[in-house]
């Protein structure tokens, strides 16, 4: 339960995500959708109040002092906020409803929100503020009907509501006295280039909120994961769902853009794309939990979505594959708690990461040993990108976390060329993917770069392998080796290293990526999320399922109360940092819930 | 030459030889990353989920649609009387046209296997909606349709030119 502060804005973890798999709202604990970007998860915001209390927001609170409860409704990914006032109890039920338009005429994109008396009576307050296009719009606000209200820019917003709204400034303002049994419903639908759907009220309404209900429960059914980690893996499982674009299968790293590393710090990056890196460990989420249709999905858009470039990769894309994502810089917004600058957009499509060859051609063969065939025309463009690791592997490259300036030899971009080469030739083994007179070549470069990480990427004063090759700093990103399948997670260089790398970039049983300012980028940046969670099944698949349990539900307490996780944690505040909700903090939440289920069901070694 | 007049006896080669000429500018725009719309594929996907059949069905329904096609543009020559490569690429510019802004649109609407804006979240694998333009495509694809068209169009017209040059 919270209490309403009029003086602080909310942080990151206040925020709960709702969507329809097309884009998402971000929606604070008071009850303000001050996140949305439509139509999709990249399109331009119209409410981004997240960024700056100028950016817009769409609120229904209390008018009176109040405090707040809310959770997923079982198996969805509908929220319920309780009002709880002096002089009685509403819930807020907020939604993206997931019906079909195309056999229908249910808007392109929608959010319901339901307000219900519970006990007693409630005030409450609705304030209607869009500012598209990250605020540099001017929409115009008109009445169509009584309950009707249009909001118009290059782009159309349709308000239906019952409740009596009044124009104020660029705003439309309303109150209701909620009495216990009373239901109001609003409607806010969007359309784009089209004849506008005025999406309908009451039972209507209510039968959206339960066929989405449905929706989501049967989805939910799908997950196998039965440990007693089930809530927290299924609602990560929600929200990587969320974070699927389903009309092409990509996956965006996060809704957000610019949500800092570093509160007032200047690392703020725009996340509302589609990372490679994180391919093998997104693939692993959807197999492991038993969802093979989005496993399916989604390597149809890494092998397809990244044909402009083939069989060079780029390292992000846009949910339809465009690398046109240059960064620009919103100068007119403040920032999420004055952390300027805002971006969109991101620079780093311009970067070279070695390790991307090596998580696309790891999600695929992890796909295909599920017992999913690929197409041949697949297993062709697979072999492809072998060709491209056996004539670049040797270059230096930004690495896993994108570091900017000087190109380096990074260990753990060696190790994922030597994961392409060897899942491509487990997948010629196979019989899945013919490499012809390229297997030797494959074999042979496979072994050199096996080579060259021992012999130059594991530091033997140190007892680890090495950030970069010859080098003596360390790299949190070691630990994804076994997952990989480059060592075994018993093997004693795998040991010591996971051992070096708690020493040196643990804190508070959280790790960091890399050693504080290594980057040389200015200001700090928290504990990396997913790296986190991999020491988890580190332990767990070297049998120490005591620890690793510890260690899983010490993390957990890291997150949201509704199980939400950002990009890093602060170690000391256990403050969430960085873009929120964040795909790859969940991926790794529900590997290392994987990992802790194997290793009890006498897997771990 | 005119329906009038007779049809020439190369007007099935020169159709034909105008869709290889299209199909392989669209094909080569897909290899050289320009753009990822192959208009096989799609046909093919009407008719099966199966990646290998979609393109092989697709290219033959594509080629032999765009080899009767041609006989619509021949039509259009003869009904004004004009046979030359230029008004051949203005028909085959305005056919462009109407492809990227009215029958890529309208195809999620009619495609089997096809999301559109409107469709809701699904785990079906489905095909990508080409959105504006086919711009979801990439952002070269409008202009490589294009070009594909105008050489269609301007080897349908051009044609007569042709053989008239070689005293066929």
């Amino acid at each position: 339960m919270s209490h309403r502060n009029h003086h602080q804005r909310p942080g990151i973890k206040d925020y709960a995500i709702i969507g329809d798999c097309r884009t998402a709202a971000l929606i604070s604990r008071e009850g303000s959708i001050d996140w949305l970007c439509l139509p999709d998860f990249s399109s331009s915001s119209v409410f981004a109040r997240l960024l700056d209390p100028r950016g817009g927001h769409f609120s229904i609170a209390p008018s009176a002092e109040f405090a707040t409860r809310r959770r997923y409704l079982s198996r969805s990914a509908v929220l319920e906020t309780v009002f709880e006032t002096e002089t009685g109890r509403a819930r807020l039920i907020d939604l993206c409803p997931i019906v079909d338009g195309v056999g229908s005429l249910e808007p392109m994109r929608e959010i319901l929100r339901i307000i219900e008396g519970i006990e007693g009576y409630v005030d409450l307050e609705i304030e209607f503020t869009p500012r598209p296009d990250y605020g540099h719009a001017k929409p115009e606000l008109r009445r169509v009907t009584d309950d009707v209200w249009r909001c118009g820019w290059n782009e159309l917003l349709l308000l239906n509501s019952r409740l009596r709204l009044a124009e104020c400034g660029a705003s439309l303002r309303g109150a209701v006295r909620l009495t216990a049994g009373m239901r109001e419903h609003v409607s806010l639908a969007y359309v784009d280039r089209d004849i506008g759907t005025i999406a309908p009220l009451g039972t209507e309404a209510d039968a959206r909120c339960e066929r989405t209900l449905a929706w989501w429960r049967d989805w939910s059914r799908a997950c196998r994961y039965d440990g007693p980690e089930r809530d927290i893996v299924l609602r990560s499982a929600i929200t990587l769902k969320l974070l699927t674009f389903c009309l092409s299968g990509a996956v965006v790293a996060a809704p957000t853009t610019s949500i800092p590393e570093a509160i007032g710090g200047s690392r703020n990056w725009d996340y509302r794309y589609c990372w490679l890196r994180d391919a093998g460990l997104t693939m692993s989420a959807f197999l492991g939990l038993g969802f093979h249709q989005e496993a399916s999905m989604y390597l149809g858009w890494l092998l397809h979505a990244t044909r402009l470039g083939r069989p060079k990769l780029s390292i992000l894309y846009d949910v339809y594959g465009r690398t046109n994502l240059r960064e620009r810089k919103l100068d007119w917004f403040a920032g999420h708690c004055n952390s300027s600058p805002v971006r969109i957009g991101n620079d780093a499509v311009g970067q070279f990461q070695l390790d991307v060859y090596g998580q696309v051609i790891a999600a695929a063969q992890s796909y295909a040993a599920s017992g999913h065939e690929l197409e041949p025309a697949e297993a062709r463009m697979l072999a492809g990108f072998g060709k491209v690791v056996c004539a670049r592997w040797r270059e230096p490259d930004n690495g896993i976390w994108e570091i900017p300036g000087r190109r380096r030899p990074y260990t753990f971009s060696k190790v994922m060329c030597w994961v392409a080469l060897d899942k491509l030739l487990w997948l010629h083994e196979k019989g899945i993917v013919r490499l012809g007179s390229n297997e030797k070549r494959f074999r042979r470069t496979c072994e050199d770069i096996a080579e060259c990480i021992e012999s130059q990427g594991f530091d033997a004063d140190l007892e680890s392998y090495t950030g970069t090759l010859g080098a003596k700093n360390v790299d949190a990103a070691s630990l994804l080796m076994p997952f990989f399948g480059y060592r075994e997670y018993s093997d004693p260089r795998a040991v010591s290293t996971y051992n070096r790398v708690q020493a040196e970039l643990g804190s508070h049983e959280l790790l960091y990526r890399y050693a504080p300012g290594y980057d040389g980028l200015p200001g700090k940046q928290g504990a990396f999320g997913m790296c986190s969670f991999f020491a988890v099944g580190h332990l767990a698949m070297r049998g120490l399922v005591g620890e690793a349990q510890c260690l899983f539900e010490h993390l957990c307490s890291f997150g949201s109360d509704l199980g939400l996780f950002a990009e890093e944690i602060e170690p000391e505040s256990a403050r969430a940092l960085g873009n929120y909700p964040q795909a790859f903090t969940h991926a790794g939440l529900i590997y290392s819930a994987l990992s802790i289920q194997r290793a009890r069901a006498g897997g771990g070694r | 030459m005119t329906p009038v007049h007779g049809a020439s006896p190369y007007l099935a080669l020169w159709g034909l030889i105008a869709t290889l000429a299209m199909t392989s500018i669209l094909e080569a725009s897909r290899g050289l990353g320009l753009s990822r719309l192959s208009l096989p594929f799609l046909i093919g996907t009407f008719f099966t989920s199966r990646r290998r059949w979609a393109i092989i069905l697709g290219f033959v329904l594509y080629t032999i649609g765009g080899w009767i096609f041609a006989f619509t543009y021949f039509v259009l020559f003869a009904s004004v009387g004009v046979y030359t490569w230029w008004f051949g690429a203005l028909a085959g510019l305005v056919h462009g046209f109407i492809l990227l802004t009215c029958a890529l649109p309208l195809l999620p609407f009619v495609h089997p296997r096809m999301a559109s804006e409107y469709h809701s979240a699904s785990a079906i694998r489905q095909l990508e909606p080409p959105g504006f333009l086919a711009l979801n495509y990439g952002y070269h694809t409008p202009l490589s349709t294009l070009i594909a068209l105008i050489v269609y169009g301007a080897a349908l017209g051009g044609f007569e030119q042709v053989e008239r040059a070689a005293g066929l």
